[in-house]
């Protein structure tokens, strides 16, 4: 190796390892950021420099925004380690992790009750996560319907695609990227997911599907997927167009099966064709996996499908990635088999307990309504009640002196004067946990009612003090008010929020 | 956490018991369907590790270009950050400030036309892949706004490369519906024509695709030739076809080991390059990078915006959530090294590359497809294929823990067999000479052997026609029907 060449050579400073990181030249000079440094340095330093500069990134497993997982066990963390230098897609030199993936596959179409037979294999791939997923349901959606409509002799340059408004960005990414019409069911207050009734209305002959979502990102509300598919189901039939439904289940498709098993969502439902899951969400890995399931092979056209020869047999593949890590693959299989379906019920029965203890802790401080429901993704959304004197935003900001990262939101149209604030309830989310965050709210809401008060006595001041005056000054009030407006506005804009 | 609920309820056979001993070692496990009950997680790490046992060894393959071995330190630095998310960028601002920092490191390096306090425009994404879909979407995007405000018809947009393209274009190609026109090869010459490319441009052509390190044979495209030719194209036609650079594995070699070669945005057509962090980059699977010239480059309407920390961070990638640890080895990597540290290891690349090639040449039974110049592989074919061919070298090679693939070159070379060995940063000099003794072996194990291929033909007689295949004639056959199997691979499978 090189390394020592580097470290040695003639005229780099023989500065020793030896010496103290912190005191060594490499710390006190300043490294460029925009240009690579002409100069090698040691690997210690270059571990110290960077170690230390990302302490000042948030803790992940405080980061209540998320529902991405952020803790898994050491064994698994091993297996990650030592799978960390196989590129997934040299199938035929790692023959066993292709086929760890094609079992995951297999276990996931059963757990959404795909319509296979014994011999059968699911067809689905693994993907770097949701929005992968999404893009090649989607493609698929799209060149099914081209094709039909060509044998029809029908224009086919102007595809759409129904959904809530409430989607999450990667919906909006595939509609923009492969010149797919996005209509969306625009929501109303206390009705944050997609409207089955409306949906249908806006479904048309350009339609390629209609994508219904199970654990919206908002509320973790799960869509009524049955409603949707029997009003589809006679749209169809008056009609002939034969739209199919996809099922975004990033969040849901890892707790339906398991706290609901009744609730009928996945393919039991004649035109739901393709589902999607996030490993990293429920399926309890770290970020990096999803996983996207068809109904059967017509539901994939031949044509997406590139055909790699290896060890002698085919394996198809249709993904928009290529080199990427076997980890998270190898990390998921582990979680299926470690846990089984009794252990993932468990935990999902776990975090729900635990949601239940945070939103009755916030319920009881009387200050907030709870915008989410009891059942879905365990997550509590709530608002405050009174939002003249601070705003939700107040809360997210002060809540992160104290190390949480929870998210403050305003809704989609047509709900954008509503703002909630967001805790995601993932496994490592412990029930003292959750009671410390109470109290860390409660704290949080004495210090800005004790801030407000003392505004509203400025402002009085203020006033009192500007009566001979000829222009009344603005009120304290009424300036923070205004910087809320705006606040709110600027946010507004955003685009999105975590997945 | 409910995990000790689970084991304890199970049978008294605990981890306790060596797990080679356990229940769920001598159970077999469901493949296809999730098992009902939980197991300890000793005895999922033990079932898993001992299967993928059975998987290669990642740093004896020697048919991929992916970083397979990164110092402990960054080993360290990237399990630390395993569990961050790396599209929270609200919550992860160093990590996000990291990946900003390579991207104007890379850009930097390939030349880009920015002011001294100009950030440069680009994205870290997840391989050279999902690059390369977003460099040509801009470049779809805008040709169509382009076409459009012509009103002229943009609904058949093409892109120009060579035959020997890695099947990410054929991709986007089909996913994004752009007509693929590839430039085809000949026997001897494995690249892109620049000549005969620019002779397929038209009016419909997005970008022209060049490629900076074939995944073949390692030769770089002579991309100022292409710029050159395609300059007076455009100045005749007033088409303004650009060119994109492939530089996956080139990008990390040329400006360390060919500092004069202009290849990058020193020439004026070139609108974008990707390169693979993965790759030469040095850093494990999972990261690549996609650097555009200016911000003219890339349509705003592509972009979504997400406003994080009051700043606005313009995003354009494929894939949301992802883990972070690849952008963070690979800042690690490019402070670690610098400049001086990234050119000696590729010197050293290229050394070992010559010290396998000598050794080949010396058997005396191999031509060297693969030039000396450009990424540091050894391409190599037999002389004599009329007894053995590269297909079986390739086999019984692993058979002492070497994967070196053969490969058949694509249209019009197709005659063209070759094994090809990719030099990486750990593929060391001694490797390389235990490599040359081992084929040496390979070689006289196969001369021993019968030969499997058939001999020439011979005239049936009525006598012949009668019997019942001969052993001869079925192993033709069998021979014929796995050569007609393996000719048909859609892909050479490693990027």
């Amino acid at each position: 190796m090189v390394v020592s060449v580097a470290a040695t050579g003639p005229g780099t400073d023989a500065e020793p390892v030896r010496s103290t990181f912190f005191a060594s030249r490499y710390v006190r000079d300043e490294l460029p950021r925009y240009r690579m440094p002409e100069r090698s340095i040691p690997r210690e330093a270059a571990y110290q420099i960077i170690n230390d500069e990302l302490m000042l990134d948030g803790n992940p497993r405080l980061n209540l925004a998320s529902f991405v997982t952020t803790w898994m066990e050491p064994e698994c963390d091993k297996l990650i380690m030592d799978s960390i230098n196989k590129n997934y897609v040299d199938m035929d030199e790692y023959p066993v992790t292709t086929e760890l993936q094609n079992r995951c596959v297999n276990m996931i179409a059963h757990l959404f009750n795909a319509p296979i037979q014994e011999d059968e294999t699911a067809i689905g791939v693994g993907t770097v996560g949701s929005s992968e997923a999404i893009m090649l349901a989607g493609l698929a959606f799209k060149r099914k319907w081209q094709n039909k409509r060509k044998e029809q002799g029908k224009p086919c340059d102007k595809p759409n695609i129904v959904t809530g408004a409430n989607v999450q960005v990667c919906w909006e990414k595939f509609a923009r990227y492969f010149e797919v019409e996005l209509k969306e069911v625009k929501l109303s207050e206390g009705y944050y997911v997609m409207d089955p009734e409306k949906a249908i209305e806006m479904v048309d002959e350009n339609t390629i599907c209609v994508a219904a979502i199970l654990g919206s990102t908002l509320t973790g509300e799960f869509e009524d997927v049955k409603k949707l598919n029997d009003l589809l189901v006679e749209k169809n039939k008056e009609t002939g167009w034969d739209v199919p439904i996809h099922v975004d289940a990033a969040s849901g498709g890892f707790i339906a099966p398991f706290l609901y098993p009744e609730l009928e969502w996945d393919f039991r439902l004649p035109l739901v064709k393709s589902i999607n899951v996030s490993g990293h969400k429920y399926g309890l890995v770290y970020a990096g996996v999803g996983w996207v399931i068809w109904r059967s092979k017509e539901d994939l056209p031949e044509e997406l499908i590139f055909h790699i020869n290896y060890l002698g047999t085919d394996q198809p593949t249709f993904t928009l990635n290529f080199s990427k890590g076997s980890s998270q693959i190898i990390a998921q299989y582990y979680q299926l088999i470690r846990l089984g379906f009794e252990g993932y019920k468990s935990i999902m029965e776990n975090c729900m307990e635990n949601t239940s203890i945070l939103r009755e802790g916030l319920a009881a401080t009387d200050r907030f309504e709870i915008v989410s429901k009891n059942s879905g993704v365990p997550l509590v959304a709530f608002s405050l009640k009174d939002s003249s004197a601070f705003t939700v935003f107040d809360i997210s900001e002060n809540l992160r002196r104290f190390g949480w990262i929870v998210p403050a939101y305003t809704m989609p149209p047509n709900a954008e004067h509503v703002a909630v604030l967001r805790v995601v309830v993932r496994e490592d989310f412990s029930r003292s946990l959750a009671e410390r965050l109470v109290s860390d709210i409660v704290k949080v809401l004495h210090e800005l009612d004790a801030r407000a008060a003392h505004a509203v006595k400025v402002a009085s001041v203020a006033v009192a003090q500007s009566d001979d005056g000829v222009v009344a000054g603005k009120s304290v009030m009424e300036i923070q008010r205004e910087i809320a407006t705006r606040w709110r506005k600027a946010v507004d804009k955003k685009k999105t929020g975590p997945c | 956490m409910v995990l000790s609920k689970a084991v304890s309820e199970s049978s008294s056979d605990l981890s306790v018991h060596s797990t080679f001993a356990s229940r769920y070692v001598r159970a077999s496990l469901p493949r296809y369907r999730m098992p009902e009950n939980s197991i300890p997680k000793e005895a999922a790490y033990q079932i898993i590790n001992d299967e993928l046992m059975l998987d290669g060894n990642p740093r004896l393959n020697l048919a991929s270009f992916v970083t397979t071995w990164m110092e402990p330190e960054c080993d360290k630095l990237i399990m630390a950050a395993i569990n961050k998310n790396y599209v929270d960028m609200d919550e992860y601002p160093v990590t996000t400030e990291l990946q900003n920092r390579c991207v104007n490191m890379i850009a930097h390096l390939f030349n880009a036309p920015l002011g001294e306090s100009e950030t440069a425009v680009g994205v870290g994404t997840v391989g050279s892949s999902e690059a390369i879909m977003l460099a040509g979407l801009a470049f779809k995007r805008r040709w169509q706004n382009k076409r459009k405000a012509e009103g002229k018809p943009f609904d058949k947009p093409n892109i120009v490369t060579g035959a020997n393209v890695q099947v990410c274009w054929e991709k986007f190609a089909r996913y994004f519906e752009v007509e693929l026109r590839e430039v085809k090869l000949r026997d001897g010459y494995y690249v892109m024509d620049p000549e005969q490319a620019v002779e397929m441009v038209d009016e419909n052509t997005i970008c022209v695709a060049a490629i900076l390190g074939s995944t073949l044979n390692g030769e770089f495209e002579d991309v100022k030739l292409l710029n050159d030719l395609l300059d007076a194209k455009n100045a005749q036609t007033g088409w303004e076809t650009p060119i994109h650079v492939d530089a996956a594995s080139g990008g990390f070699i040329a400006p360390f080991l060919y500092p004069e070669l202009e290849w990058d945005f020193r020439l004026p057509w070139v609108k974008s390059i990707n390169v693979s962090g993965h790759k030469y980059g040095l850093v494990y699977a999972g990261i690549g990078w996609c650097i555009w010239r200016n911000k003219e480059d890339l349509p705003d309407e592509l972009i979504f915006h997400i406003n994080y920390l009051g700043a606005d961070q313009p995003t354009f990638t494929l894939n949301f959530s992802k883990g972070s640890s690849q952008v963070i080895a690979q800042y690690y990597q490019l402070i670690r090294h610098g400049f001086e540290g990234y050119r000696n290891i590729m010197e050293n690349c290229h050394e070992n590359a010559m010290v396998l090639k000598e050794g080949l040449e010396r058997t005396g039974r191999f031509d060297i497809v693969s030039k000396d110049h450009g990424v540091p592989l050894v391409a190599f074919s037999l002389k004599d294929r009329s007894r053995h061919d590269e297909f079986e070298i390739s086999d019984m090679l692993r058979r002492f823990g070497w994967i070196v693939p053969a490969y058949t070159m694509p249209p019009d070379a197709e005659h063209v067999t070759v094994l090809r060995v990719v030099i990486r940063e750990e593929f060391s000099r001694t490797l390389a000479e235990r490599l040359v003794l081992d084929i040496e072996k390979v070689m006289c194990q196969l001369d021993a052997l019968t030969s499997k291929l058939p001999p020439p033909p011979l005239l049936p007689t009525t006598a012949m026609l009668a019997r019942k295949k001969s052993e001869l004639e079925t192993q033709r056959s069998v021979t014929e029907a796995w050569k007609k199997f393996v000719l048909a691979k859609k892909t050479n499978g490693v990027c």
